[in-house]
């Protein structure tokens, strides 16, 4: 097996030629990735392979594309099966995008040669999400036209160019057939490009830095890629497409009646990933919720990668025995942070109330009732348990991973009519 | 820098340049620049009673006539998130996130921060007509913005 002399096909040879021949046996457990580089990349062929087939019925336009969507489960052979496996592949990709930022993220996989393909990575998870948001709008019912009005709404806040920002999104003031035009040709033609040329730039990025990290670098056993690495490849790409299939098979993806510009639901709620954002958007003064969290968000996870890190650390999930605690305390100081300070700011504290201006009060105050409990968090962890750079970026990211998720979850599941909390 | 360097970047910075252009050029085309003097016809003057409002869906604006005879085209849009606000009492409420305001649009309760826009009202020929491609963005309600016949 493995044998050089062995002919190839050229597809089999063109796959095999993505992986070098031969592979430290340690990069290959599950442990390491859990295949989720290769679970992404599985959901893109899958997605490309089902959006092709939906394009050949979906007419994108306001008066047609919710009764083609609906012919298209009918009349279709399979149609309803592969709109759901569309439709669940995508809301699995958005997740397992997000827990394979989160697993090169803490197995100290971003730093020195790894660099670039972060930031390569973070262009992709925008990529996805575009794909979700663009793909959200295009059944054309009332979930996903409201979901885009109020998202591009949310984006008007943003100050200075917001208003010009969605105004372009939309094609003009308000979600109409403009937006389904522009929305269909970016999730159909656009992205699908952008993402493919992304995409290669990643693969080839991870053979440049000479493949995925290990923890222990001195001990090294190589083993034939083929067939170590390519049946663990196999069994977890069978895995992702037997759970997509079954899903597909007993959840419908969601068709609620066709979009009615006259009638907002209530609650009207932006799409599930950006419901975190919009939760933000409740609780804080738009200029903090859409500019400046956001900015600093970003140059947050742009600067990351920069710090310098002692080469025997890369590669060691969750850095050392301190990191794993640091990131526990983490977790749970975040989780109670946020679900504390969402509670008093629907429940005890009106500051929107109070006679100063709405950017101080319903803006400077709750933010800085969120930073000063997270900046004496820090500064113990600092003095108390001496946490180093990347120890105490470890504690920032996770407080930032953990809250977002937590106000996604307030977002999705807590928020019943007029976006109150429903307990 | 090298010359042939240089010029690979003035080249690339063009055709980067024109690129950008082309495409937000094609996004904006759709606007429809000529058609926006289009006023909505609401109706005759003698029609409108006083102290009443209006719903006109397809125009996509309440036309409310208060006790003073003034008028006002005020948008369904929630300033908000743009739902569309519902008329309640004596006011309006948004259904998505109950952001309340009063009869002239003025926020009575959040999350809205901005009173509802309105559309400028022509009277000609003794009827009313609405300008409804020019939304009026306002921080309050003031008695200048009521139009009288």
């Amino acid at each position: 097996m493995g044998n050089d002399k062995i002919k190839h096909s050229v597809l089999t040879g063109f796959l095999l030629h993505l992986h070098p021949k031969k592979v430290n046996s340690e990069a290959i457990k599950y442990t390491r990735t859990f295949g989720l580089g290769g679970i992404n990349i599985l959901l893109f062929v899958i997605l490309a392979f089902t959006g092709l087939l939906l394009r050949f019925s979906y007419m994108p336009t306001p008066e047609r594309a919710y009764d083609s969507i609906v012919s298209f489960q009918n009349n279709t052979l399979f149609g309803s099966l592969i709109r759901n496996i569309h439709h669940w592949s995508a809301m699995f990709m958005v997740i397992t995008t997000f827990l394979h930022l989160l697993r090169v993220f803490y197995s100290q996989s971003i730093y020195y040669e790894r660099k670039k393909n972060w930031y390569y990575g973070l262009i992709l998870l925008l990529v996805v999400l575009a794909f979700n948001f663009t793909g959200y709008l295009l059944p054309w019912d009332q979930l996903s036209y409201w979901a885009v009005t109020i998202m591009t709404n949310i984006i008007e806040y943003v100050p200075f160019v917001g208003e010009w920002l969605a105004n372009l999104i939309r094609g003009g003031e308000i979600v109409n057939e403009n937006t389904l035009l522009n929305f269909y040709n970016f999730h159909t033609a656009l992205l699908p490009i952008l993402s493919t040329v992304f995409v290669v730039l990643h693969f080839w990025l991870i053979r440049k830095a000479k493949g995925v990290t290990v923890a222990n670098n001195n001990e090294q056993k190589m083993v034939n890629v083929n067939p170590a690495l390519i049946s663990k490849e196999v069994i977890v790409a069978l895995f992702t497409l037997a759970v997509v299939i079954f899903i597909g098979l007993f959840f419908n993806a969601p068709l609620l009646e066709k979009a009615n510009p006259m009638v907002s639901p209530n609650p009207s709620k932006a799409p599930w990933y950006f419901l975190g954002f919009q939760e933000l958007l409740i609780n804080l003064h738009p200029i903090i919720a859409t500019l400046i969290i956001p900015s600093a968000l970003t140059f947050f996870f742009i600067f990351i990668p920069k710090v310098s890190i002692k080469n025997e650390k890369v590669g060691r999930w969750f850095y050392s025995e301190k990191g794993k605690r640091i990131i526990v305390y983490s977790v749970l100081f975040a989780v109670v942070t946020t679900s504390l300070l969402i509670l008093i700011l629907e429940y005890w504290l009106h500051l929107n109330k109070l006679d100063i201006p709405l950017f101080i009060s319903t803006g400077i105050i709750p933010l800085f009732m969120y930073l000063i409990p997270a900046g004496t968090f820090i500064f113990i962890l600092k003095k108390k348990l001496k946490a180093d750079k990347i120890e105490l970026i470890l504690a920032l990211a996770t407080i930032i991973f953990t809250s977002y998720i937590v106000m996604s979850f307030v977002g999705i599941w807590l928020r019943g009519e007029a976006m109150h909390l429903i307990f | 820098m090298k010359r042939r360097n240089f010029f690979k970047k003035i080249i690339l910075g063009i055709v980067g340049i024109e690129t950008g252009y082309l495409v937000f050029d094609s996004f904006k085309k759709k606007k429809k620049k000529a058609v926006s003097r289009d006023l909505f016809e609401a109706g005759r003057i003698d029609s409108f009673e006083k102290n009443r409002m209006y719903p006109f869906n397809s125009g996509k604006f309440y036309l409310s006539v208060f006790e003073n005879g003034g008028m006002l085209a005020i948008s369904i849009k929630c300033t908000h998130l743009g739902c569309i606000v519902q008329p309640d009492n004596d006011g309006f409420l948004c259904p998505c996130h109950a952001s309340a305001f009063d009869k002239h649009g003025e926020v009575v309760s959040p999350p809205a921060t901005r009173a509802l826009d309105i559309f400028p009202i022509v009277v000609s020929d003794g009827k009313i007509l609405v300008d409804t491609n020019s939304p009026i963005k306002r921080k309050g309600f003031k008695k200048s913005q009521l139009t009288f016949v």
